[in-house]
């Protein structure tokens, strides 16, 4: 028991029982939300209801209530989409790549990160569909047999790909998160009192019983999933990066993007986990189930995809500038210098420069300050988008064509409608299911205590880990 | 058909791990195990064989492949071939992506639906709970009373040498 390392050190808190831990986790959904938590779901609904007008509006009317132009052409709804993509990513790292490398950590925070995926491919898919103008057609995207001809869709397009990862990231994913909630559910069916409760879980779980054949079973498969989830993460966000890459813009065009969106999107997606995961934590008591430790892993994660991002960033200069191509030099020289260098500014100081606190130990253990960090880095994650999007398309090859961007009324609000939507969901689902895996906190629960008179099997219990 | 069964409770993981190794090595039929997580080591405790989902997988991943490799082909190539971009009909590269997409789609559906097959798990099914314990905090062990060599007084003693805090027989309904 000489081990003092991090990597032996408790990952759970307080030395609980395996009892006691169904109960922490299912307290907060089997007594009545308090005041906070309607004050919440009633502010995040509105924001939902404002976003809901503006869409009807916008659809009804046609995307001419947007502040795109001939030049301009994708702007606001695009960025929103790369973003909530994005934030998205994070939920399957932890899922599926943390699961693949053994991070035993990950059980704390993976439920709600996996929700938080879905929920944030739910946001993104808005903006797209309304882009198309006529959303009531958007399964044209779709090959299907049809009476023209048929006339089938262009499988070489890029936008023909984003539309098929982003649907297999959804289904996906909600499949990974149903299975990963089965035991769980089960957990609450044996817990309710016979009624509707007890019915609705029933159903759910599938007449799950805990059979040890079965848990050997859905061990393979959660393998085989998180095996599937992370090659299909990282095709996801090179598709989106591709919607760009593809084409012949400068500051598009480039070979980096790939790589360059993955890492921003697992930077912006990781920060989301943390800005959600302290207010639950401490909304939900479950400050021993998130520890310092588990704020303090993901805060490194953060300063190493901060890392690869200013990399990226500081390449994009470099390739500009090697190319020798005037139009390239142009755009870069733009983006820094240029009408729009403000939100390039805002975008290298909260993604670049904020992470860096998080060098200090102090900082990382300080949740205030990791809290407005993540903020920071979420804002500058936006900015991102926006600074590839619309610096590289307003200044155009011909200076006749110059134009520039501002964003009208509707599409800030659907912007909040979207954060609406992403929070009326994550905060009803903190209300009816287990925030947090219990089946397998339960799994982790002897990690780093000594079992209880296991000296002779403690070499056998750790050597499967 | 009925058969009678002894089930054997405990609480802590290891003493678990080592009543099955007993259990299994004194050659007593081990039915199944009941726990609220998968605990680690116990399948080589019990002697199950690995799963064979993951040839499911793989043979459904492929299957999806070849199919959608063979649709974009058909219907870009042959059903109504348009030029795009001067690209070849049948522009294999850039119908990797969809293709990649379609092969995890195909793979992980196909999979979790083999599991819901091989483990009759579905909407409806009522849950053979062991002990109500089993999704909370307690671990089953249940063994079948096999043939008339099984003494069931002296298994019950071999569990709670074990730690078995509770140790009961019953008859149970043979799975069909």
């Amino acid at each position: 028991m000489a081990e003092t390392g991090i990597a032996r050190q408790p990952l759970i808190q307080g030395g609980k029982t395996l009892a006691q831990v169904t109960l922490d986790v299912l307290k907060p959904m089997e007594r009545r939300p308090g005041l906070l938590w309607w004050v919440a779901f009633l502010a995040s609904l509105s924001l939902l209801g404002l976003g809901a007008v503006t869409i009807a509006y916008q659809v009804t009317t046609g995307i001419g209530t947007w502040g795109l132009n001939n030049t301009v052409g994708w702007a606001f709804d695009i960025t929103n989409f790369v973003f909530w993509i994005g934030i998205g990513h994070a939920g399957t790292l932890i899922s599926a790549i943390l699961f693949l490398f053994r991070q035993r950590w990950r059980t704390s925070v993976n439920r709600s990160a996996e929700a938080m995926t879905l929920f944030a491919v739910m946001c993104a898919g808005i903006f797209p569909v309304i882009h198309m103008g006529r959303p009531w057609m958007g399964y044209w995207v779709f090959p299907y047999p049809n009476d023209r001809g048929p006339l089938w869709m262009n499988f070489r397009s890029p936008l023909a790909w984003d539309a098929f990862a982003i649907s297999t990231y959804f289904i996906i994913s909600a499949t990974f998160w149903y299975i990963g909630l089965i035991p769980d559910l089960a957990t609450i069916r044996d817990r309710s009192a016979p009624g509707l409760r007890r019915t609705v879980f029933s159903i759910l779980s599938l007449g799950w019983d805990g059979s040890y054949r079965t848990w050997q079973r859905y061990e393979t498969v959660y393998t085989l999933l998180a095996g599937l989830a992370t090659p299909l993460v990282v095709s996801v966000h090179t598709i989106v990066s591709w919607d760009f890459a593809t084409s012949v813009i400068p500051g598009w065009h480039a070979t980096i993007f790939p790589p360059y969106f993955v890492a921003g999107a697992i930077f912006s997606g990781m920060a989301m986990v943390l800005t959600l995961m302290i207010i639950a934590r401490k909304a939900m008591h479950l400050e021993e189930y998130i520890t310092h430790r588990h704020v303090d892993v993901m805060c490194k994660l953060i300063l190493l995809t901060s890392g690869i991002v200013a990399l990226a960033y500081g390449t994009e200069f470099f390739t500009a500038q090697y190319s020798a191509n005037p139009y390239e030099q142009f755009v870069f020289l733009n983006r820094a210098m240029g009408p729009m260098a403000w939100s390039y500014w805002i975008m290298v100081s909260c993604n670049v420069l904020a992470p860096q606190f998080l060098w200090f130990k102090r900082v990382r253990h300080s949740l205030p300050a990791v809290f407005v960090i993540t903020i920071f880095i979420n804002i500058g994650m936006w900015f991102e988008r926006f600074v590839i999007i619309v610096t590289s398309l307003h200044r155009d090859y011909l200076p006749s064509s110059w134009s520039s961007y501002s964003p009208t009324p509707i599409e800030i609000a659907t912007l909040i409608g979207s954060f609406g939507l992403f929070f009326t969901l994550f905060l009803l689902f903190c209300r009816i299911l287990p925030v947090i895996a219990i089946a397998e906190v339960k799994g982790v629960l002897q990690h780093g205590h000594a079992a209880p008179g296991a000296k002779a099997h403690h070499e056998e219990g750790r050597g499967q880990q | 058909m009925t058969r009678r069964v002894m089930v054997g409770i405990f609480n802590d993981e290891q003493d678990l791990l080592r009543v099955t190794r007993a259990v299994r090595s004194q050659g007593l039929p081990i039915l199944d195990v009941y726990a609220p997580y998968a605990v680690h080591g116990l399948d080589q405790a019990m002697g199950l064989p690995p799963s064979r989902l993951p040839w499911v997988c793989f043979a459904l991943g492929l299957s999806g492949a070849a199919l959608k490799v063979w649709f974009e082909y058909w219907t870009t190539a042959v059903d109504w071939p348009i030029n795009v971009g001067g690209k070849p009909w049948d522009s294999l590269p850039a119908f990797v992506p969809i293709t990649f997409e379609v092969m995890v789609l195909f793979a992980g559906l196909s999979t979790v639906f083999a599991f819901f097959l091989v483990s009759r798990l579905y909407p409806g099914r009522k849950a053979v709970i062991a002990n109500k314990g089993t999704t909370n905090d307690r671990f089953a062990l249940v063994i079948e009373e096999a043939d008339a060599a099984f003494d069931p007084p002296q298994v019950q003693r071999l569990l709670e040498s074990y730690g078995a805090i509770e140790v009961y027989e019953r008859a149970e309904e043979e799975a069909a």
